[in-house]
């Protein structure tokens, strides 16, 4: 018999436990809605804020030998525009995830009731965003907001909330507590990780926003080492993202403690089928060693 | 592939009063149609189709914006930051070729038109613009096949626009392929005419870019991504869009008319 590699988290069945992360082909429905169908079990949406946004000036990104540097800097039509994205993906049939943005909890609320009105499945919240001034970073430094920005969507929505959980603090797990303790439903881990390139040749920095996100393999111990400290602080659930190319470095994260992944910069090298492959990979691993369901091996390497 | 080098311009060539090609050797391939991400240092990074393939690589650059500008003030030994090149390939197929260049659009479709003419198919080549003066690689045109000149204001060959030209040729001569590349109503104009010819044909078409490798979803065309799926695209595949000709993204990624 093949094995499950269905998974359920906040009470969302997947049939996979592969989700295309926040950031990628994700601001317009059509794409969304061609990835679920490419074979992601879900598909979280571009950040989404109150107004429509251009993000940073080019170069906002840069592909690196271990990985990828980015600076967006949060661009999306705004919640009002973005109305009709979400239904082409819906009306698909594709397993959405709205990721939103702010400047305050009130706008993360407003934000979050919007999309869920438009009928997305769940919210993330990108309470982590390194290369948006103004915007996220000041939230994941400190685990009282994360908890403040967290109950206020909660208290606006009834879908699940996800907060995104930033690696550039010291103590992860605190802000999964904080996350928790706000009434997370679930718990992203990791945003990408505070970076900058430069050329030497032009004595700059490569991105126009100078920091930027590094996201890519060079992220995956990090955010392994995240969601194993963050499984070991609290009882919700656990979405593993950073790094993951292969059904092997996805099975790292599920053994840390995920019950999903998300997958992004792959995409660039595997392209979509990347949520296919990595689905046959985890299921053809599972085969080879007897084990039957997913979930028996969420959280296998804590003693 | 996609690592991004800072080279030196090799040599800057004035084609016309606000156009010009930049010369630079990077450690890239390159095939017809294909593009690569141009760093103006200072200023901006953005899309810009390879004209001169082989050793020493060329881009063709109209100044229509800020960064475009900055970079027509550019002189040899300037360095700029190229990454690719991306973006599939116009597809050098047929033995009876129509080229149709509207403006800046030579720019992509020069190499096609060199390469369709070094894969030994007959090549003629609409080489459209608004006026006499603006008019860019007749020579280039000429050495691959026949040159059909158009200008807006008649200054040179035929008056009128390159899709009214191209239908006349259609009617005068058989063809198995016609290529396009220019502004885009220009473009849904010539594939209009093909598509009731039943000739195959395929344009390039152009949206605004971030990423450039297929994972930003700036460029889409309704689900497709013109840097990655495209830029280059069928007639069908382009008839059967709802954005083409109609509508593009802005850089939030709202859709509005083009």
């Amino acid at each position: 018999m093949m094995p499950s590699v269905a998974t359920t988290l906040a009470g969302l069945k997947l049939r996979n436990p592969t989700m295309l992360a926040s950031g990628f082909l994700d601001e317009t429905g059509g794409t969304l809605l061609r990835v679920f169908k490419a074979g992601a079990g879900a598909v979280v949406t571009k950040s989404i804020g109150p107004e429509p946004r251009a993000g940073n000036t080019n170069p906002t990104i840069l592909e690196l030998d271990v990985g990828m540097l980015n600076a967006m800097g949060l661009p999306n039509p705004g919640m009002k525009d973005f109305g009709p994205e979400a239904k082409i993906a819906l009306d698909g049939g594709a397993v959405v995830i709205g990721s939103v943005f702010g400047k305050d909890p009130d706008e993360y609320a407003g934000v979050g009731k919007a999309l869920q009105g438009y009928g997305v499945h769940a919210i993330e919240l990108n309470l982590s965003c390194p290369h948006a001034k103004g915007l996220g970073t000041e939230i994941a430094e400190d685990p009282e907001a994360v908890r403040e920005f967290t109950a206020a969507v909660k208290g606006k929505v009834k879908v699940p909330v996800m907060p995104k959980l930033s690696p550039n603090v010291s103590n992860i797990a605190a802000f999964a507590e904080a996350a928790e303790d706000g009434g997370a439903d679930a718990i992203v881990a990791i945003n990408t990780l505070k970076a900058m390139a430069i050329a030497p040749e032009l004595r700059t920095t490569v991105l126009a926003n100078k920091v930027g996100g590094l996201s890519g393999p060079a992220l995956r111990p990090v955010g392994v080492r995240c969601v194993y400290e963050i499984y070991e602080a609290v009882d919700v659930p656990i979405v593993g993202v950073g790094g993951i190319e292969t059904g092997r470095d996805a099975l790292e994260y599920v053994m840390a403690g995920a019950r999903a992944v998300q997958i992004g910069t792959a995409l660039a090298t595997r392209g979509m089928a990347v949520f296919e492959e990595v689905t046959a990979e985890i299921a053809e691993f599972m085969e080879e060693r007897g084990v039957k369901s997913l979930a028996s091996i969420v959280g296998a390497a804590h003693g | 592939m996609g690592k991004l080098e800072i080279v030196p311009l090799e040599d800057v060539v004035k084609e016309v009063h606000d156009t010009s090609t930049f010369r630079f050797r990077a450690d890239i391939e390159g095939a017809p149609g294909q593009f690569v991400m141009v760093w103006i240092p200072g200023h901006d990074e953005v899309p810009m189709a390879l004209s001169y393939l082989g050793d020493v690589k060329g881009i063709t650059v109209r100044a229509y914006g800020d960064a475009t500008k900055a970079l027509l003030k550019m002189k040899r030994g300037d360095l700029i930051g190229v990454r690719g090149p991306y973006g599939n390939t116009f597809r050098l197929e047929g033995l009876k070729v129509l080229c149709v260049a509207g403006g800046v659009g030579i720019a992509s479709l020069i190499a096609a038109i060199e390469g369709f003419s070094d894969r030994g198919a007959k090549v003629a080549t609409v080489l459209a613009a608004k006026t006499a003066e603006e008019l860019i690689f007749e020579e280039r045109c000429e050495k691959s096949g026949e040159v059909h000149v158009a200008t807006d204001d008649g200054t040179r060959g035929f008056k009128g626009l390159a899709p009214a030209l191209a239908r006349k040729l259609m009617g005068q001569h058989t063809f198995d392929m016609i290529a396009t590349c220019g502004p885009e109503l220009m473009m849904k104009a010539v594939l209009d005419i093909c598509l009731s010819r039943r000739i195959p044909c395929q344009a390039s078409t152009e949206r605004y870019m971030k990423c450039g490798i297929g994972i930003c979803d700036a460029c889409v065309l309704d689900d497709v991504l013109v840097c990655k799926d495209g830029p280059v695209f069928s007639g069908e595949e382009l008839a059967k869009s709802h954005d083409f000709g109609k509508f593009r993204r802005d850089e939030s990624g709202r859709r509005v008319a083009l």
